[in-house]
């Protein structure tokens, strides 16, 4: 179980436990997280679950492999040093705690 | 009390528009109105792509396919008719009757109908038992107790949904064998390379793959399907059929209803149909792209329409100018695509960054058009970085694997 904490531009807080193995772009549809969408069910090829890790988790979201890491140069807000495909972010224990941002297309 | 959004069908594009409009509601954007959602079948929304994929052999669980949790749609406020079949729009009373004699006013109807799947007629041997048809949850449940490991598995039509039911099928041990009509599977949708590709595939994998073949009849015994008799006088056995020829916009409620239909619900760039308060997204809609009447049967298709559905009722000015993108599983090999190939007049091949891996690249003269990439999803997500930039470069540099794709794009 993870406690993830989704933070939107607007000002808003989202908490949810997740189960562990649940990807977190599941989890951000199944908790009505605005903005992230996941039309390609987590397969990487729509880069619709675009999020920012809160920089002090980044390091422990693990490495970004290399289709990730050029689906992200496609996502509608620009990528940032610390952004992340949600789909790709697995709950464990090691994420409990873990904050998400969500840009706002 | 204020008129609802009714949604008419419950697929991709179904829940594309309700996930979109509540997020605008949320920011105090648009009106806010009630959302009434229909469909036929028995559950909402849910990834229909791992039906032909990996449905079966996840244990059927369905819930795992939904795109969100059956109770969101009752936490957001939403209204669910599930099991049912809307039967008549009236559009002058902005009114509808569905299959369980309800009467629903609506403000803004959403066509969300689909497609649905071609079959055989009866004097071909498509009503026989043991003859599927693939597009819903319900279809998978009904094939899956068949698929038993050393059984013939005939299929017609190789295209994606054939060709993944095939891949599909091997896994579970089952005999395949695959007709054609064509000159070559994958022939609507993809260049000769690309078919090529998965010929090979599906062959290695011990697929029986006929070309150029037509099904004369299915053949019977006591109602049950035993095998097909060809065009070309061959027999082939079979204990079951999947016929997957194509599908066909479902458009009969938009006829009856008086929209323009051309090959499926004619819209414009904003999705509106000929009457301004009804509008469609996903399969059942006609849109025009580069001057052309246009139908995508696919996710993207049906997600992004939903979305800008969703964005044009609650007063955003924006239009639908999509960037298609699309994938296919066989076996251990994922096909990405991206862009739309429509009007190629040649290919380009470029070996894979890894063994295996191949990319079929599709120009209009010197234009970049769209890309297959096969077991490299580098060179899928670096072609639609380029693409989508508008660069295109030469057919040669392509070609040519010593170039690095990432160095075309920094021009």
């Amino acid at each position: 179980m993870a406690k993830i904490t989704w933070k939107t531009e607007d000002g808003k807080e989202i908490i949810a436990d997740v189960k562990d193995g649940l990807n977190l772009m599941e989890a951000a549809l199944a908790n009505d997280v605005p903005d992230v969408d996941g039309d390609c069910g987590g397969c990487l090829s729509c880069a619709t679950c675009h999020v920012f890790v809160e920089e002090a988790w980044f390091e422990k979201t693990g490495e970004i492999d290399d289709i990730e890491d050029t689906m992200l140069e496609m996502t509608d807000i620009e990528r940032r040093d610390n952004s992340r495909l949600s789909c790709q972010l697995i709950a464990s224990p090691e994420l409990d705690g873990l904050v998400l941002h969500v840009p706002n297309p | 009390m204020q008129k609802p959004i009714v949604i008419v069908g419950a697929g991709q594009a179904a829940a594309s528009f309700v996930s979109r409009h509540k997020a605008l509601a949320k920011k105090g954007i648009g009106n806010n109105e009630p959302l009434i959602l229909i469909g036929e079948e028995p559950v909402p929304p849910y990834h229909r792509p791992p039906l032909s994929k990996t449905y079966m052999s996840s244990d059927l669980k369905r819930d795992r396919l939904f795109i969100r949790p059956a109770a969101w749609y009752s936490e957001q406020g939403i209204t669910t008719h599930y099991n049912t079949r809307v039967d008549w729009i009236d559009p002058q009373l902005k009114q509808l009757k569905t299959s369980n004699g309800k009467t629903i006013d609506y403000v803004k109807l959403v066509l969300c109908t689909g497609s649905s799947p071609l079959s055989l007629p009866a004097s071909m041997g498509g009503n026989l038992s043991g003859v599927f048809t693939l597009r819903n949850i319900v279809d998978v449940e009904a094939m899956a107790p068949e698929f038993v490991s050393g059984r013939n598995l005939l299929i017609i039509g190789g295209g994606y949904i054939g060709l993944e039911t095939a891949a599909f099928a091997r896994q579970f041990g089952l005999e395949v064998t695959v007709i054609e009509m064509a000159e070559r599977i994958l022939q609507r949708v993809a260049a000769p390379q690309t078919s090529d590709f998965f010929r090979t595939l599906h062959q290695q994998h011990d697929v029986d793959v006929h070309e150029s073949t037509q099904l004369l009849r299915l053949t019977q015994k006591n109602g049950k399907v035993n095998g097909a008799e060809l065009a070309n006088g061959k027999k082939l056995e079979a204990d079951l059929v999947l016929v997957s020829i194509g599908g066909r916009p479902n458009t009969k409620l938009a006829d009856q209803a008086g929209l323009d239909c051309e090959n499926g619900i004619a819209v414009n760039q904003i999705c509106q149909t000929s009457n301004p308060d009804i509008f469609s997204a996903g399969d059942c809609a006609s849109f025009i792209r580069n001057g052309q009447r246009t139908r995508l049967e696919s996710v993207q298709n049906a997600a992004d329409q939903g979305h800008i559905v969703a964005r044009v009722i609650a007063g955003e000015a924006v239009s639908y100018d999509p960037f298609p993108w699309f994938w296919s599983d066989q076996y251990d090999c994922k096909l990405q695509i991206a862009g739309l190939n429509t009007g190629y007049t040649k290919t380009v091949i470029r070996p894979g960054s890894k063994p295996g891996g191949q990319s079929v690249w599709y120009y209009s003269e010197e234009k970049l058009l769209a890309v297959d990439t096969m077991n490299d999803a580098m060179a899928y997500a670096l072609g639609r970085k380029i693409i989508t930039t508008g660069l295109h470069p030469s057919p040669n540099q392509i070609a040519n694997p010593a170039i690095d794709l990432k160095t075309l794009l920094k021009k």
